[in-house]
């Protein structure tokens, strides 16, 4: 029997499961403490404060789900192109074709987006509908080599295999309805408070059930927002390595990691805010958040840190060399 | 592939399956038969170079393997613009069998070594007064062929290709996807 120089990395499954597990956990809270807070009291209004924002939240949820590639096609303003349409597209098709072809995987569609931003992302909900985008400023950038863009686009398409903008939609679900929970409380309190005579809400022994609705809701935000973050990093490592697998190559990976990083600053404004809401997708982030408090910002990010990726591709390197 | 992994993110690399390769004989005499394509005696391998000192050993040995082996006429290596690797083998035209067996040898020592993965597709080329050159294209993961016929300024002939589809089916797995019948434009050996 031939041997496999594949070794699963234990400790990052591991880690993956227990932030899903966690999430679940906190949904399922979630959910309890809405039951309970509702059961105890018969407010009709708060009872269809939590309907409306889970109504909103799923109708939300999955319409981003559904669209998804419509959505980030339109917002990066990219392109579906095929093999003949420019040297650049045929390089592209070139390249995946060949990767898809090692992966035994279905191929995905390509689109360039026109953006001096060197960068790339995977989306679709399906195998069927997805699409690799390719910014302009990667494709044409003289600095990165064959070998580095056919390493980013490795990690895109291991994206595409894990299935991973399903996997955070579905993640992202609760963080959703809790964020709307809190955000309708919030005007509830505001304006439906406002409304009545002023004796009535705040001065009993209780306390409002939108406010305990409020916090309940607050919380949860809080930590599955966490939550979320932590598994958006762990699955950028996990592409990394299978899309580093891919091609066998986890330096190239490594230095297109750190030619990519490095350009993200001093990039003019309007393109950073343009660019923002497709981040958690991105190959490399153009948007970090805060900027103060290393820690803080390693805990909010959706990529792990440059040192963390580099650090893992290393050890893969070493791994295929023995 | 299970659900699990794909939720965990802990894709498999691909494993190539080698047996069906036998099948090619069969393949070229019907070739021969109703097309009258005949075997060029040129073959290619062509893999992913992983990084480090493992791979470049086994591709080291390979090389040698070939040279030694009986009958072969050349073994060339050269590296294409996406940078995968071809060994391409030259034997007599009418030793096909002995092209196949090389081809084979290359693809089982890379996966003894661990490197099967790597292994993108095998090409062996047929000609015809007609066909300028057929390939027959070999996909390692799938475990089936495809016809690639190119014609100039990057255009495939499509209707010979399908042509040939229908010719080959009875002997060769064909790879019912026609998305997955990707070009491999300036293949060394076609």
């Amino acid at each position: 029997m031939a041997k496999t120089r594949y070794a699963p990395d234990r400790g990052l499954t591991a880690r993956m499961t227990l932030t899903m597990f966690l999430l679940g956990v906190v949904f399922v809270a979630f959910i309890t403490a809405l039951v309970l807070i509702l059961g105890a009291t018969n407010r009709v209004s708060s009872g269809g404060i939590v309907f409306i924002a889970v109504l909103v939240g799923l109708a939300l949820t999955v319409g981003s789900f559904w669209y998804s590639d419509k959505i980030a096609l339109s917002t990066a303003r990219a392109v579906v192109v095929g093999p003949q349409d420019s040297p650049g597209a045929a390089r592209l098709h070139g390249i995946v074709d060949r990767l898809v072809a090692l992966a035994n995987m279905p191929k995905p569609r390509l689109a360039i987006a026109p953006s001096p931003m060197l960068n790339a992302f995977a989306t679709g909900r399906n195998e069927k509908t997805s699409v690799l985008v390719v910014t302009t400023g990667l494709l044409n950038n003289p600095s990165l080599d064959d070998r580095e863009l056919e390493a980013i686009l490795a990690h895109e398409l291991s994206h595409v295999a894990h299935k991973d903008v399903a996997v955070m939609t579905i993640a992202s679900f609760l963080g959703i309805i809790a964020g709307l929970l809190v955000r309708f409380a919030f005007y509830s309190e505001l304006f439906g408070g406002g409304g009545r005579s002023n004796n009535s809400n705040n001065n009993g022994g209780a306390l409002p059930v939108v406010l305990i609705v409020l916090v309940v809701g607050i919380v949860t935000y809080a930590v599955s927002f966490l939550l979320i973050r932590l598994l958006s990093r762990y699955r950028e490592l996990a592409a990394d390595r299978a899309g580093a697998l891919l091609t066998g190559q986890p330096s190239a990976l490594a230095s297109a990691l750190q030619k990519v990083s490095g350009s993200m600053q001093g990039i003019p404004n309007k393109d950073l805010r343009t660019a923002e809401p497709l981040n958690a997708f991105y190959f490399v982030p153009a948007f970090k958040a805060g900027g103060k408090g290393v820690s803080l910002n390693g805990l909010f990010s959706t990529h792990p840190s440059l040192e963390r990726r580099l650090r893992q591709l290393s050890e893969i390197s070493e791994q295929l060399s023995r | 592939m299970g659900f699990l992994d794909t939720i965990l993110g802990r894709t498999k690399p691909a494993q190539p399956n080698l047996d069906e390769l036998f099948s090619l004989p069969t393949a070229a005499i019907t070739l021969e038969a109703s097309m009258n394509l005949v075997p060029t005696g040129t073959g290619s391998v062509c893999f992913r170079a992983a990084e480090g000192k493992a791979f470049s050993d086994i591709e080291k040995d390979v090389r040698e393997l070939l040279s030694m082996g009986s009958g072969t006429a050349s073994v060339e290596v050269s590296t294409d613009s996406y940078g995968f690797t071809w060994l391409t083998c030259q034997h007599a035209r009418d030793d096909f069998e002995a092209l196949v067996t090389d081809l084979h040898a290359v693809n089982s020592s890379l996966q003894d070594g661990g490197f099967g993965p790597q292994l993108l597709c095998t090409l062996v080329s047929f000609t015809s007064d007609t066909v300028h050159r057929l390939g027959i294209v070999y996909l390692y993961k799938r475990g089936t062929f495809y016809p690639f016929v190119p014609k100039s300024g990057e255009q495939r002939d499509n209707a010979v290709e399908l042509q040939v589809r229908g010719a080959v089916g009875a002997d060769l797995k064909v790879e019912p996807d026609l998305t997955r019948w990707f070009a491999v434009w300036g293949a060394p050996g076609l």
